[in-house]
């Protein structure tokens, strides 16, 4: 708010309206490079997925057809928005806002540098986990509201599975957390300051595995799309969505797959830092952004490589392989710390 | 034995495997031909768009004999000749409904004179069901425009007939 440029533009307005306008352009100003880079994500995805089955990808909208999305994006915009008749239009319209602003307002907590957040929240961790959590009623309103099996047993689907593997994901940000001490997310990045040797992906490598894995059953990206598995549910709970509504589940569900990037990005290497001291000079939100789209290149790598799991290898993987390693990883990792004398 | 299988799996060595293989292939070279740019490459028995072809004199070579016309299994051609003032038979009108062709070939394989061929074109979408209803002038002047590939391709495949 002490910036010159904005004091000249807005100090004609009330104290408390200037505040509010700083922070709408706070906002603004992680939303829309946000947005545009999930429009990105998406050209890369397709790109990265078709190299490995040796097609070229999307190349004819704009130049290696770099502006395939927003000509997708476009399409579905004059698209007709149709609504099935048996549909609960209000919840039917509301299930797509909700996964979108959910997917979105994560990435208040997300810090991109010293001091560069634009919510330094104490409980930034928790915070994440209660989004994340949350993000389980667009789908399943989805689902309900659409009135159609296939919608439904996506929906059902898709909760059962971001259940069991948020328990995981909650296990082993717990022992992060108890290792750094502290639910601020600047602090987990500063805890592994240092250079390379101190990222925790050294000496948390099995938490990271989990939570990496765990990470693409949360955001339903394959193998374990199950809960819009077109083979048998045709799109899942997206299936009676069309023109926008359709494009804000898909906005939130990349989205959503930054925000666990940046997720595991802070967690296990080193978030904005350098990862030697002779590259300091890159700044932090832009080391932030390599590490994000190094794990994003890792998300779609998988799409590209393992086939989808069958739903009973889903909950067994969750609940009889996951949640054991990371309860016992809780445990493991908080003796060491006591005993390290961290806590 | 059970030990290895279950450290394998802990160690998601078969995944590493598979991510090495993908990982190798998203650096090969890629297979994709760029359509309207690229295309794949003919047979020269290749059988595409009819056209009725002339003598290096600008004769016509249909003599109407009606061969093609007998053996088509779609009945797809209609032929009407008459003579011509010079005396020789020729056709008055020579039409191939497009739509009715199954692309067999056996009308170029009845023919004695080698008129009726069908040629590498396979690029004649239309907009409208008529235009595909072609007339002997449509297919000659097919003829004239392929003439050069056409001929190209009966002298490869001369050698195997």
């Amino acid at each position: 708010m002490d910036n010159a440029v904005f004091q000249w533009l807005f100090a004609w307005l009330p104290e408390l309206l200037q505040s509010l306008v700083w922070i709408v352009i706070l906002i603004m100003a992680i939303l829309l490079p946000l947005l545009l880079a999930v429009a990105f994500l998406v050209y890369f995805d397709r790109k990265i997925w078709a190299a490995m089955q040796l097609r070229r990808g999307p190349n004819v909208v704009g130049p290696f057809g770099l502006l395939q999305s927003f000509a997708d994006g476009l399409k579905l915009l004059f698209k007709e928005t149709l609504v099935p008749a048996g549909a609960n239009k209000g919840i039917f319209f509301i299930a797509p806002v909700v996964t979108f602003s959910l997917a979105l307002i994560a990435w208040a907590v997300i810090p991109w540098g010293e001091g560069i957040v634009l919510a330094n929240l104490n409980v930034g961790i928790l915070y994440i986990f209660a989004i994340s959590s949350l993000g389980v009623y667009g789908i399943l309103m989805a689902g309900w509201a659409s009135n159609s099996r296939y919608a439904f047993l996506g929906a059902l689907r898709s909760a059962a599975q971001m259940v069991s593997y948020e328990v995981s994901i909650g296990f082993v940000l717990v022992a992060v957390l108890v290792w750094v001490g502290s639910l601020n997310l600047s602090e987990v990045v500063l805890a592994q300051s240092g250079g390379v040797g101190s990222w925790f992906v050294f000496s948390h490598f099995p938490l990271f595995m989990i939570f990496l894995i765990s990470a693409m059953a949360e955001t339903n990206r394959p193998p374990f799309d199950l809960p819009e598995a077109e083979a048998e549910l045709v799109a899942g709970y997206q299936v009676e969505y069309s023109s926008m509504a359709f494009g804000l589940f898909w906005l939130g569900e990349y989205t959503n797959i930054l925000l666990m990037c940046a997720m595991t990005s802070i967690l296990f290497f080193g978030g904005w830092q350098a990862p030697f001291a002779f590259l300091d000079f890159i700044p932090g939100p832009l080391w932030l952004m390599i590490k994000m789209a190094f794990f994003f290149f890792i998300f779609a790598w998988v799409k590209a490589t393992v086939p989808r799991y069958r739903y009973d290898q889903l909950m067994r993987l969750g609940w009889k392989v996951f949640l054991p390693i990371s309860l016992f990883a809780v445990v493991a990792y908080g003796g060491a710390a006591l005993a390290l004398g961290r806590v | 034995m059970k030990i290895f299988r279950i450290l394998k799996s802990f160690l998601l060595l078969e995944f590493a495997k598979a991510h090495w293989l993908t990982l190798k292939y998203f650096f090969k070279p890629k297979v994709t031909l760029n359509y309207p740019y690229e295309k794949g490459r003919l047979s020269p028995r290749f059988r595409g768009e009819h056209a009725l072809r002339r003598y290096p004199n600008g004769e016509e070579r249909c003599i109407a004999c009606k061969l093609c016309e007998a053996i088509c299994p779609a009945q797809a051609i209609t032929i009407e000749a008459e003579e011509r003032a010079d005396g020789s038979r020729r056709t008055t009108r020579y039409d191939i409904d497009m739509t009715k062709c199954i692309y067999c070939g056996f009308c170029e394989e009845a023919c004695p004179v080698d008129a009726i061929v069908e040629g590498p074109n396979f690029e004649y979408s239309t907009e409208t069901r008529e235009e595909l209803m072609y007339d002997k002038e449509k297919l000659m002047a097919n003829g004239d425009r392929w003439e050069s590939e056409i001929a190209k391709r009966l002298a490869d495949d001369a050698p195997y007939r």
